[in-house]
């Protein structure tokens, strides 16, 4: 008996996939080129699964706010804020996003998974009630597990399933908070807001809304799902990461609760982890100022978002339901879809392939992650490969006849 | 009396799964859910929003972290019946 012995049939999975090629989660690039363009097996491929929605991570102003930062700062901070204190680049970052949110408060954790996993666990404890949409995010189920609330999940963007369950505890004592995500990773779906606002009113709950992939990507400004849905003020928290649009890594909460900065002595991930180092966290503030100014790349994303969507629909893969900056393949079982993400590849189109139990109802999904910086030629170069693949396959019906609907 | 309530709540829990899992499943109150029904954490949190509209309660999640067997969530369902 083996200490790993438990994970046998992940073992025995994992190996199964293996034999159909290449190793899909576990893909080397020799060299990254640009923000969507990579090097692997000495050959070129276009980068469709990287959530990059703005293509930043190769910005010159952005790269070279770095290097300076990095030059001048020194590579890292070698401990958490409360134990080595703030560098001007974690206050500076703080005060832009509350800035750019319009709220009093913000606060920077070092990723995405720890700002979910920091936040939840402190505002919420043993006695409070979290109630979560059941296709959320892993960090939002782990940051759960780490706070002791009693945790209660609804039906996938179904605000009168959480009505239903808000109900249920009418006249039991402790806080609600209220779990949504803007876009969800996974089909590119977005969350009723409006919808779970009425919600959230009629039950005297929280609300929280991680708009991971939805910050720069969706409102006029970048704010996410709250702000084109014009209820951020009944967002009482927002979460996101700096790790999609941003281009870097890094996580933060934004609020206009009273006694927000207690989170940061109470909060065990951000208290226990070492803070971002300088040159991530000047990139950073340059992205989120591009973000900002060049309004030309909310238009554009959404523009390349539209394209591949109405593109794969046209040739007869199944999608989500809407053009979004995520679109998911549906593929009708586990050996298609491996064939075909291994198809896709070899004809240098790199997206993420993605499996249950992280997707909805037990799919696999091929998820493509669209950019701002992807041009219409490499999108139709995009739905070439696809078509060509599909057709080999059987996915698609042979060439020459039209698929039905 | 008391057995006669968990073995309708049985009953439930295996046609919650079933609805689930989308296939007939035959449970004790002895069947170890993940490994006789070969159930994983999703399907189960699934069964468990199942049953929480079957008995209109709620199940906290964190409750399940002990539960191994058909008959300990069914004793679970009726403490948390009996409590409301």
């Amino acid at each position: 008996m083996g200490l790993l012995d438990k994970h046998l049939p992940q073992i025995r999975a994992y190996s199964s996939i293996l034999e159909h090629g290449a190793d899909p989660f576990n893909v080397r690039f020799d060299a990254v080129l640009s923000p969507t363009e990579a090097e692997l097996n000495g050959r070129r491929v276009i980068l469709l699964g990287t959530n990059n929605y703005l293509g930043l991570t190769f910005d010159p102003d952005c790269v070279e706010a770095s290097v300076e930062a990095v030059r001048r700062w020194g590579t890292g901070t070698t401990g958490s804020r409360i134990a080595n204190g703030s560098f001007n680049g974690h206050l500076a970052m703080e005060q832009s996003l509350a800035r750019f949110y319009g709220r009093k408060n913000a606060m920077v954790f070092t990723t995405g998974y720890q700002a979910n996993l920091g936040v939840l666990s402190a505002l919420v404890g043993r006695g409070d009630h979290l109630i979560l949409d059941a296709d959320s995010h892993a960090s939002i189920y782990d940051g759960a597990r780490l706070g002791h609330a009693e945790v209660i999940r609804f039906r996938h963007n179904d605000p009168e399933d959480l009505y239903k369950r808000l109900r249920r505890l009418e006249g039991v004592p402790g806080d609600r908070l209220i779990v949504v995500e803007g876009i969800y990773s996974m089909m590119g779906d977005v969350a009723p807001l409006k919808e779970i606002v009425d919600v959230k009113r009629q039950t005297n709950a929280y609300l929280l809304v991680d708009e991971a992939h939805s910050m720069g990507v969706l409102g006029e400004h970048g704010r996410g799902l709250a702000e084109a849905e014009g209820v951020e003020d009944d967002v009482d928290f927002v979460v996101g990461t700096f790790s999609k649009s941003l281009g870097a890594i890094g996580g933060f909460c934004v609020s206009d609760v009273d006694d927000f900065d207690i989170l940061r002595v109470v909060s065990r991930p951000y208290m226990f982890t070492a803070s971002l180092p300088p040159a991530v966290v000047a990139s950073t503030l340059k992205a989120l100022e591009q973000a900002e100014a060049d309004r030309t790349l909310r238009p554009r994303l959404q523009a390349n978002a539209e394209r591949l969507f109405h593109g794969l629909n046209a040739l007869g893969f199944t999608t989500g339901p809407k053009p979004s900056p995520i679109v998911a393949v549906v593929m009708p079982d586990l050996p298609v879809a491996l064939t075909m993400w291994n198809a896709l590849l070899a004809g240098g189109v790199y997206l993420n392939l993605a499996l249950p139990p992280a997707t909805p109802n037990n799919r696999p999904l091929l998820r493509t992650s669209i950019s701002a910086a992807h041009s219409p030629e490499q999108i139709d170069h995009v739905l070439d490969v696809f078509e060509w693949v599909g057709r080999e396959l059987g996915v698609l019906p042979a060439a020459g006849q039209r698929a039905s609907g | 009396m008391a057995e006669l309530v968990v073995d309708l709540t049985v009953r439930e829990i295996g046609r919650a799964a079933e609805e689930v899992l989308g296939k007939p499943v035959i449970v004790t109150a002895e069947t170890d859910i993940a490994r006789d029904l070969s159930v994983d954490s999703l399907a189960l949190m699934n069964i468990v929003m199942e049953l929480e509209d079957k008995f209109d309660l709620s199940i906290p999640l964190d409750r399940m972290a002990d539960i191994q067997t058909v008959g300990q969530l069914a004793a679970l369902i009726d403490e948390l019946r009996t409590k409301v």
